[in-house]
């Protein structure tokens, strides 16, 4: 059916809003469901929170968030990552102002309550007023369910739903194809892009799983490419696909030789590393060094989106926080060898800021799409978006029986079902 | 103390006065809100380097990530690209309202004369308006056909929180 359908008529029930080919506009526009979100997905799954060096040694910390509230990841003396509701338990101040540091306590600026690292309520002053019963054991900063995989932190509210490895089933093959862009070395932030756009965060997380619109968003990327490397980013033409990874997580491979960086590095290193792979050899690396870490700088040849809020995107973290139902903030975060040749990690920040943040040749166009997406959902508010794209699986692919083309909508799909099954649980 | 009368250029053929460093960027600035960005490559010497940082700090943020860093060629391609018609935030652009004041000569660095200043642009698109203030840092030389940029560092006031897709240079 394609009846135009008022969100209110069924009474804004995710169950109707959300079909196996299309999703009702009020996705995008509703404050009702904008708030029940934050409350039935944000607070009742595995919300990335940051990357194992954004917190790299004792007693260090990083704000983040875990949907509207803002948490602080830190990294205790034991080496342990707590994830912290960054608000004293006294009077609700926030403890923690600063984006990013090392401290071993936060102090409440209002009252002076001190809380550890690890979030324990370390002291309070004039404290005998409270009288002989108060028992700082019962005031610690809030503390998150946490779990790693690979140097990715997640927290979660819920200390009942299942083990963040297996929330990530399949996606953890991914996610450790993803790390050998390390070249060997441990992956590290090297810093990030933050910007914000006007428009609902499921547009943003549509689109890492979105390779139809880059030839038409991202021309002028392309053509600030040698031919070589258009041809590499000629992400529809090469037999890419999408697959559903369960739980709302996806998979689209754009340039299949990139899948795994380990493999194929006998091929001839592309013309424009040949200045990187140069200064390599002259510093002293080996030939097969030289060739792992060129081959990965780069970066690899898939997204993978993981529902609700971070991606695994070819060479960045992809992180989104919703704002409001119409306001999105999102961070890019660039990532490099940890230890490894300077050299190489000034070719990734280059090649970071082309594409990406403000002013990249290619962010400032998604996040204009994303805001004509939300502009347009002002009229027709019965209407539906479309994502049936490539519902049919591709026959003999190599990856297997259950892909879809590299241009379908298959991982929105996936996230979608996964919103409904979370808003009608 | 200086005045804009007493630092205009005359004795010294390299150093630039004040009042000549603020003439040239109130013209690069024009340049620019008109989006005349043909007329604002030949304003840089060859080697110039853009730089829109995010780190707030010395240093020359090649180590660093930022929001622009550009050398001759990237400038030439992000001209390219803000002018092809085919970038949906650039075409159109916000359009874009810019002062800058409160210059203050920072001495010679590498035969250049390093002039600091305050950028305020006022940006407009599509029902919205919004301001980017930003402290600017100017290494201008003196060529034969006048001044060109040597180094322009910009760095916004939120550089280190988030910002928003700019269609335009800043």
């Amino acid at each position: 059916m394609d009846m135009p359908i008022s969100a209110d008529d069924c009474g804004l029930d995710p169950g109707e809003l959300v079909q196996d080919d299309r999703v009702h506009t009020a996705l995008y526009t509703s404050e009702e469901l904008f708030d029940e979100e934050m409350d039935r997905i944000f607070k009742n799954t595995w919300v990335w929170v940051a990357h194992a060096s954004e917190v790299p040694t004792k007693n260090t910390f990083k704000k983040s968030w875990v949907g509207k509230q803002p948490v602080i990841v830190t990294r205790d003396k034991e080496d342990n990552v707590h994830v912290l509701l960054n608000r004293c338990r006294h009077r609700a101040a926030s403890v923690c102002e600063q984006k990013q540091g090392r401290t071993s306590v936060f102090v409440c600026p209002y009252h002076g309550w001190s809380y550890n690292i690890d979030g324990k309520l370390r002291s309070v002053p004039h404290a005998k007023v409270y009288g002989e019963d108060f028992d700082k054991d019962e005031f610690p900063l809030i503390s998150l369910r946490t779990e790693e995989y690979n140097g990715m932190i997640f927290a979660t509210f819920r200390d009942d739903i299942e083990p963040l490895v297996d929330f990530l089933g399949p996606a953890k093959k991914w996610i450790d194809l993803f790390m050998k862009q390390g070249a060997g070395y441990p992956v590290k932030a090297l810093g990030e892009h933050q910007f914000r756009f006007a428009g609902n965060w499921k547009i943003q997380l549509e689109n890492t799983t979105d390779a139809y619109h880059f030839p038409i968003v991202h021309k002028t990327f392309l053509d600030s490419l040698d031919a070589d490397t258009s041809n590499v980013f000629d992400v529809l033409g090469q037999g890419g696909w999408v697959e559903d990874l369960g739980n709302g997580h996806s998979l689209m491979v754009m340039i299949p030789d990139l899948v795994d960086l380990e493999e194929n590095l006998d091929a001839p290193i592309p013309e424009r590393f040949a200045d990187l792979a140069k200064a390599l050899r002259e510093e002293g690396y080996d030939e097969d060094k030289v060739r792992r870490i060129v081959r990965a700088v780069g970066g690899t040849g898939f997204n993978l989106n993981l529902f609700p809020n971070v991606a695994c995107s070819m060479a960045f973290f992809r992180v989104l926080r919703p704002v409001s139902v119409a306001e999105t903030e999102i961070r890019h975060i660039a990532i490099g060898m940890d230890g490894g040749p300077e050299a190489a990690n000034r070719v990734r920040l280059r090649l970071h800021e082309h594409f990406q943040g403000p002013m990249g040749f290619g962010t400032p166009d998604d996040a204009e799409g994303w805001e004509r997406v939300q502009r347009g959902s002002a009229s027709g508010e019965d209407l539906w978006i479309m994502v049936n794209r490539g519902k049919d699986t591709l026959d003999g692919h190599p990856a297997g029986p259950d892909v879809t083309d590299v241009s379908a909508e298959t991982g929105m799909r996936a996230a979608y079902g996964m919103w409904k099954r979370m808003m009608t649980a | 103390m200086s005045t804009l009368t007493d630092t205009r250029p005359g004795n010294d053929t390299a150093a630039i006065g004040l009042f000549e460093a603020a003439e040239f960027i109130w013209r690069e600035g024009e340049i620019l809100d008109r989006q005349d960005y043909a007329d604002w490559l030949p304003l840089w010497t060859d080697d110039g380097l853009y730089v829109i940082p995010i780190e707030r700090g010395d240093g020359d943020h090649a180590d660093a990530l930022n929001i622009a860093y550009d050398d001759a060629e990237m400038r030439k391609a992000r001209v390219k690209r803000l002018k092809s018609g085919f970038s949906i935030s650039s075409a159109p652009s916000a359009r874009t309202v810019r002062s800058a004041s409160r210059f203050v000569l920072g001495g010679q660095q590498d035969g250049a004369t390093v002039v600091r200043c305050a950028q305020t642009i006022v940006e407009y698109k599509f029902e919205r308006t919004r301001t980017l203030a930003a402290d600017v840092v100017f290494h201008l030389v003196r060529r034969d056909d006048g001044i060109a940029i040597a180094r322009k560092e910009i760095l916004f006031l939120n550089s280190d929180d988030f910002v928003w897709g700019i269609g335009y240079l800043p």
